[in-house]
């Protein structure tokens, strides 16, 4: 487990779903897929998912698979329904500059270091 | 009356179809077939549909504007429209979003515009088989406002469809009819699908050679033989 609010400092995270409290929420790993009905199936409980695809769909599709956050790389554009969806439905959005294998790497030292 | 129709076919301008589709062969084809009416929807662009309509217009046989758009999420959708000035419009939407890369032919092959004797007048410069900058809900929204209407393609296939793409089909996505190609798998599709048999479902072709194209196979009713019926059609229950 990895507190979530731990990794927004350490990968200086943008939060784009500003009205969720994410005191006390933590991440236990990573999945990285853009092909929503994969994800579906194969993302894990718990899982902090990076994904280049920001339609409206991806909340409900971490919300089904349990996802603890998720986080859009290198910039990408968030439409303003999947903002609101995803404070409706207490599913953080953070977005950074990095690639999802920069961010990647990133989180697995900050893991490993703990 | 009912119709017999193939509402999803490439023209050679998409660069995935083979050469050999060009205006005549494809209107004679559908003839040969027994079709009713077709539908041209190449890949993010509408400039063989005027050429196609004069061909279809001289072989009495309807031809229905159409376009296949590659969303920003990479989910493929129909649009089909009623008039000419719907399509100039629509053509207009696409090349302010169409990202500005050039065709390699080698790789991705020819995107060819013909007239109405199949010769070549024009090769489209930047390539079609690219996503356009504008969102699945945008392109329903584009494709509403000029009084089309927008059919998410192929959804039973695993790439570039919306359930492969987005997982499942949001029901507050203004759509009423869904297209299922030749083949793919239904039943996971129903799984994924809330309100599966609330649309309408419109089986196409998705030719991209001439033998592809389908016979008397899939039928719309409608009062009248028209592009305006068959297209108020689509969104009506066939079965």
């Amino acid at each position: 487990m990895y507190k979530i609010e731990k990794l927004i400092e350490n990968l200086q995270l943008e939060i784009v779903s500003k009205n969720i409290d994410i005191t006390d929420m933590n991440m236990s790993g990573v999945y990285i897929g853009d092909l929503l009905s994969w994800v579906m199936g194969n993302i894990k409980p718990g899982d902090a998912w990076i994904t280049i695809q920001t339609h409206v769909n991806i909340v409900a599709v971490a919300a089904l698979g349990d996802a603890s956050c998720i986080i859009i790389p290198e910039n990408a554009e968030i439409d303003e329904s999947t903002i609101q969806k995803s404070e409706e439905q207490d599913i953080p959005i953070f977005r950074s500059n990095l690639t999802a294998y920069e961010l990647a790497c990133k989180i697995s030292r900050l893991v490993d270091k703990k | 009356m009912k119709l017999a129709v193939d509402l999803h076919i490439h023209s050679g301008l998409s660069p995935c179809a083979e050469f050999t589709m060009t205006p005549n062969n494809i209107i004679n084809m559908a003839k040969l077939k027994g079709l009713d009416a077709i539908a041209i929807t190449d890949h993010n662009s509408l400039k063989n549909i005027e050429v196609f309509l004069k061909v279809a217009n001289k072989n009495d046989i309807i031809c229905i504007p159409g376009v296949e758009i590659t969303t920003k999420e990479e989910v493929h959708v129909l649009g089909y429209f009623e008039t000419i000035e719907s399509v100039r419009e629509f053509q207009r939407i696409i090349d302010m979003h169409l990202p500005r890369d050039k065709n390699n032919k080698e790789m991705f092959g020819n995107q060819l515009i013909y007239d109405e004797n199949d010769n070549i007048i024009g090769e489209e410069q930047m390539l079609l088989s690219r996503s356009i900058g504008l969102s699945l809900e945008e392109i329903i929204d584009e494709i509403r406002k000029l009084n089309g209407i927008p059919i998410p393609a192929h959804i039973n296939r695993n790439r570039f469809s919306i359930i492969s793409n987005l997982g499942f089909i949001n029901p507050e996505l203004k759509i009423n009819a869904i297209e299922i190609c030749g083949y793919g798998d239904l039943k996971s599709v129903e799984k994924l699908c809330p309100n599966f048999e609330s649309y309408n479902k419109i089986y196409s072709s998705d030719a991209h050679s001439l033998g592809q194209i389908l016979e008397r196979e899939f039928f719309v009713e409608v009062e009248r033989q028209s592009i305006k019926c068959i297209i108020n059609a689509l969104e009506k229950s066939n079965k």
